[in-house]
């Protein structure tokens, strides 16, 4: 029979999470042994995992300065996960301290963890939702009451973009959301791929396996469709490249070489 | 701050800048590594001066340690490189002029502490981190708890407020739970409902297929089914339910549960055989009707071989008579008196009795037997009918005609059947009545029946098979022509020449009447013309026609009469429109009214049939009427000599009547000299009848006409 529409879906702790997986990589203990031993296989594939989420951090943090500083005060975060150190709205408003900021995710114990880190805040909210299902993340009383779509907004889709099958076409989703966004706005993305990844593919394909096996795949994609995600969007310099060639503060000699794992860009609406 | 090139401030740097060089690459923070660095000074500072305070406080080195843990250096591996870090460098960068060996073990002294603090510190934050995921994992849970609630709850209210019965019983049959609205079907309570078993609720009007189905469903071979089942209440009632049995599979589609929905359908069931009760029973008498007769008719008739049937036609006689003079209340009460009897007679299994309208009732019989049942069925109900009806203190005397079809089953159809019982029915009537008479097929094939005529008419009329005789009218005084009375024949292709009472009644009932009505006056005046053309100088001729009680009321009467006589060019007073006086019983104005204004015209109206019915003498100065025609009931009488001298008294009194009401009088029926010179005495004007003529072809008159003249 089919679950109604209405009848939750159950939340199961003994099955991982990539955002509490995520977590462990930073060095957070937001996780359970499930999360850990899932992230202790990968890591026997890809020992430099936690140095790639720390650059795709690095880069979030800087992307996310350039668009406050680009003007941008709304931001959108979808796939937020485990709030740790350097989330977005501490990032934004060290920059402009009215940024507002929607962190959105569908892992229900990263919403309420989301929900418990944010509560007395002003201006930022967490709402629990599906990128898949776009309409429901933009219809939502939380953006409608935080946001005024009328304006630029900076959309975050930070290391989810490679969470979403093909059959559930995240093409389409993305350009549901990018044909809601005002003039003016900006899509962030990371995403991962085999490209740039210091060891060989078949090694690297250890680590997408464990994400197979806990139901969770991780789809590799090429440059070139990554670079599809921003149709419609102009390419913010220096276009989609290794995250720590985005804009960097500082010269490259301290990065890890699994930082240039996958690719990092920034667009903006015409 | 400016650091003077080697100065201590120079060399504090020197030293974080070393420790973020070894740390940065371990830790998880998304600082740069120079933003890093900027954190580390700070710590730096706190372990320089802990080196060389003048009171050494290791509590310094236990907050740097936890400050590492704020800085997200949580990897034990960040604790390590700190530790060789000071261990290598803070003493040399760091330890100015004092002493060596003091220096190292205040350094010593602080990577003790600040192994100890960091671990605290760790300690503390992943105690804090795991308890607030925990928290958060409980309290998604909790919310998908709470909807899980919310989605029961609504299950629950669905299943409890659900205007259909519903109950969920395993394989085996045992009743799990049920329902409110199922409960209150049963009238039953939850406890005599648990425990029960599906298998107990059998009920002798299951259908065969229902417990099949049930072993299908139960076994896995079928996802559900639909039957129309009945139940035993507790209390010994029977419920009729619309019953759909669904199977319930678990996650891997093994079968588990069955779901019953049933819906209560007694009532509607109640109702249903009601109007099926209604619809196939006669309301007077209670008995079944034409419907159902022809139903069980059409069973017997198709049954299987050796199968027989016996029909008794059973027809009331003079039931008429009865109905016009007691009213119909006596009459309905008569019929309700005799299906009672008829009801009696027919009470074996495969028999039957039906009212199929009037006084017209049927009895069947059928099985092997029916030759030898179908008489002694036909006995029984000339003998039940032998006693007289008691109605109102009279005793009525009722007899029957009855006609017996008998036969094997298969053979012919119900209509079929039916017609040859009608015809056999009416042979028993024209026998004298009272009796019953065998279907015979040549005396079918003669006969005429109703039916055929009435849906042989409006295709007669299409194709010429009417035609029109007429019989003059004499004019008693000088015995000279006066006109003559149209009277329509049918020439039937299989039943020769067919007189109006056969089939006027028919096309009465039919609505036919109107245009044959119409054709027979176009003919009839048209040929009035054409007398008056050829037989100029013998005085006009007139031309009766008969008017039927529907044309009366037809709304074209008088147009279509003026249309008749300007297209013909006969004058209106040549034209004479017979009218029953039953037809003219009890008539409004509104009936009236063309008639009023027909006769305005100069058309006469006669007074047909007069004295037959209950004349009314007072009314007929209201009636637009110029004659009246008595009927031949009053010159029977004048047939032999001497005549009745009532009849002669009455015959005198209406002509007296009627000529004081300047009413010419018309006798009809005269057969003898006799009798034409009694009317000619008594003052009647005109007569007609066999004695001048027979109704025949319209040169007849024409040569009587010529005749009269003539002589």
């Amino acid at each position: 029979m089919e679950r109604p529409a209405w009848a939750p879906r159950g939340i199961d702790i003994s099955v991982p999470s990539v955002s509490r997986i995520y977590d462990y990589y930073l060095g957070g203990s937001h996780n359970f042994e499930v999360d850990r031993e899932a992230a202790r296989r990968a890591m026997e594939f890809m020992p430099g995992l936690p140095r790639i989420m720390q650059a795709n951090r690095a880069f979030m943090r800087r992307a996310v300065r350039f668009a406050a500083e680009e003007g941008v005060t709304q931001f959108l975060d979808i796939g937020s996960g485990i709030p740790t150190f350097g989330s977005v709205h501490e990032v934004a408003r060290a920059v402009r301290p009215e940024a507002r900021v929607v962190y959105v995710d569908h892992d229900p114990v990263a919403v309420a963890h989301t929900e418990a880190v944010l509560s007395g805040e002003e201006g930022v909210d967490v709402v629990a939702a599906d990128l898949r299902k776009p309409r429901e993340i933009l219809g939502s009383s939380v953006v409608r009451d935080l946001m005024d779509l009328n304006r630029p907004v900076a959309l975050l889709l930070v290391a989810i973009l490679h969470f979403v099958e093909d059959e559930d076409d995240p093409y389409a989703a993305v350009a549901e959301l990018r044909d809601a966004l005002a003039p003016g706005s900006l899509l962030v993305v990371t995403h991962a791929s085999y490209e740039g990844i210091p060891l060989p593919p078949e090694r690297a394909e250890g680590a997408v396996d464990v994400y197979k096996d806990i139901r969770n795949p991780l789809i590799m994609r090429s440059r070139d469709d990554i670079a599809r995600f921003f149709e419609g969007y102009d390419m913010v310099e220096p276009g989609l490249v290794p995250m720590p060639k985005w804009r960097p503060d500082s010269a490259a000699e301290d990065e890890d070489p699994y930082s240039y794992s996958g690719f990092a860009g920034v667009g903006r609406t015409a | 701050m400016t650091a003077e090139p080697d100065g201590p401030e120079d060399r504090l740097r020197r030293f974080a800048t070393i420790w973020s060089r070894a740390v940065f690459p371990v830790t998880a923070t998304s600082l740069t590594r120079p933003e890093f660095e900027q954190r580390l000074v700070p710590l730096a500072r706190r372990l320089s001066e802990a080196l060389r305070a003048r009171t050494f406080d290791s509590a310094e080195g236990q907050a740097v340690g936890a400050a590492l843990i704020d800085a997200h250096c949580t990897e034990p591996e960040a604790l390590s490189r700190t530790l060789d870090c000071v261990d290598a460098y803070l003493v040399l960068y760091c330890g100015g002029d004092g002493s060596q060996e003091a220096l190292r073990t205040r350094s010593a002294r602080l990577q003790h502490a600040m192994a100890a603090g960091f671990a605290r510190a760790l300690r503390e934050r992943t105690l804090t981190e795991q308890e607030a995921i925990a928290r958060a994992a409980l309290q998604a849970q909790g919310v998908v708890a709470d909807a899980l609630h919310a989605t029961e709850a609504r299950f629950r209210a669905v299943f409890e407020g659900a205007a259909i019965g519903i109950g969920i019983a395993d394989l085996d049959g045992n009743l799990l739970q049920v329902n409110n609205a199922l409960l209150r079907m049963f009238g039953g309570t939850e406890q005599l409902m648990r425990g029960r078993k599906v298998t107990d609720w059998t009920h002798p009007e299951d259908a065969p297929q229902v417990w099949r189905l049930y072993e299908e469903l139960v076994r896995g071979d079928r996802e559900h089914y639909h039957v129309e089942k009945a139940f035993y209440r507790p209390d010994g009632t029977v419920l009729w339910t619309n019953l759909t049995v669904s199977l319930l599979r678990d996650a891997d589609g093994a079968p588990q549960y069955q779901l019953a929905l049933m819906e209560d359908t007694t009532e509607r069931r109640l109702l249903n055989l009601r109007l099926r009760y209604e619809a196939t029973h006669d309301a007077l008498t209670g008995l079944p009707n034409r419907t159902l007769f022809f139903e069980r008719l059409d069973k017997a008739l198709s049954a299987g071989e050796d199968m027989r049937f016996g029909l008794c036609y059973l027809d009331l006689d003079g039931f008429k008579t009865i109905n016009d003079s007691l009213g119909h209340a006596a009459g309905d009460r008569l019929l309700v008196e005799v299906a009672d009897r008829l009801q009696s007679c027919a009470t074996a299994p495969g028999e039957m009795v039906a009212r199929l309208g009037g006084d017209e009732f049927v009895a069947l019989t059928t099985g092997p037997d029916t030759e030898r049942e179908v008489d002694a069925l036909a006995d029984r109900i000339m003998n039940a009918l032998v006693t007289p009806v008691r109605i109102d203190g009279r005793e009525l005397t009722v007899r029957g005609s009855i006609g017996i079809v008998e036969g094997p089953a298969g053979e012919r159809g119900p209509a079929e059947v039916l017609r040859s019982a009608d015809i056999t029915m009416y042979r028993a009537k024209s026998a004298g009545g009272n009796r019953y008479e065998l279907a015979d097929p040549e005396a079918d094939a003669r006969a005429i029946t109703r039916h055929g005529l009435t849906t042989a008419l409006p295709a007669a009329l299409d194709r010429g098979e009417f035609f029109i005789e007429y019989q003059p009218l004499v004019r008693l005084g000088d015995g000279g022509v006066h006109g003559a009375e149209a009277l329509v024949r049918w020439l039937h292709p299989q039943h020769g020449v067919l007189g109006p009472d056969r089939f006027i009644p028919l096309a009465e009932h039919t609505g036919l009447i109107v245009p044959l009505g119409r054709w027979v006056l176009e003919q009839s005046v048209r040929q009035a013309r054409e007398w008056q053309d050829r037989h100029t100088g013998a005085g006009p001729v007139r031309i009766n026609v008969n008017l039927s009680p529907c044309q009366l009321t037809h709304p074209g009467l008088v147009s279509d009469t003026v249309d008749i006589l300007e297209r013909a060019g006969l004058e209106p007073s040549a034209l004479c429109l017979e009218v029953t006086e039953s037809a003219l019983i009890g008539a409004d104005d509104d009936l009236l009214k063309p008639l009023r204004r027909l006769a305005e015209m100069g058309v006469d109206i006669a007074l047909d049939d007069f004295g037959t019915g209950y004349s009314n003498l007072a009314n007929l100065r209201r009636l637009p009427v110029s004659i009246l025609k008595l009927d031949r009931s009053f010159t029977q009488g004048m047939q032999q000599f001497p005549a009745d001298p009532v009849d002669l008294k009455i015959v005198e009194g209406i002509v007296s009547l009627a000529h004081s009401l300047d009413l010419s009088v018309t006798v009809e029926g005269v057969e003898t000299g006799a009798q034409a010179e009694q009317l000619r005495i008594l003052g009647c004007d005109t007569a007609q009848g066999w004695y001048y003529a027979r109704p025949g072809p319209p040169d007849r008159l024409h040569e009587l006409a010529l005749v009269d003249a003539t002589g």
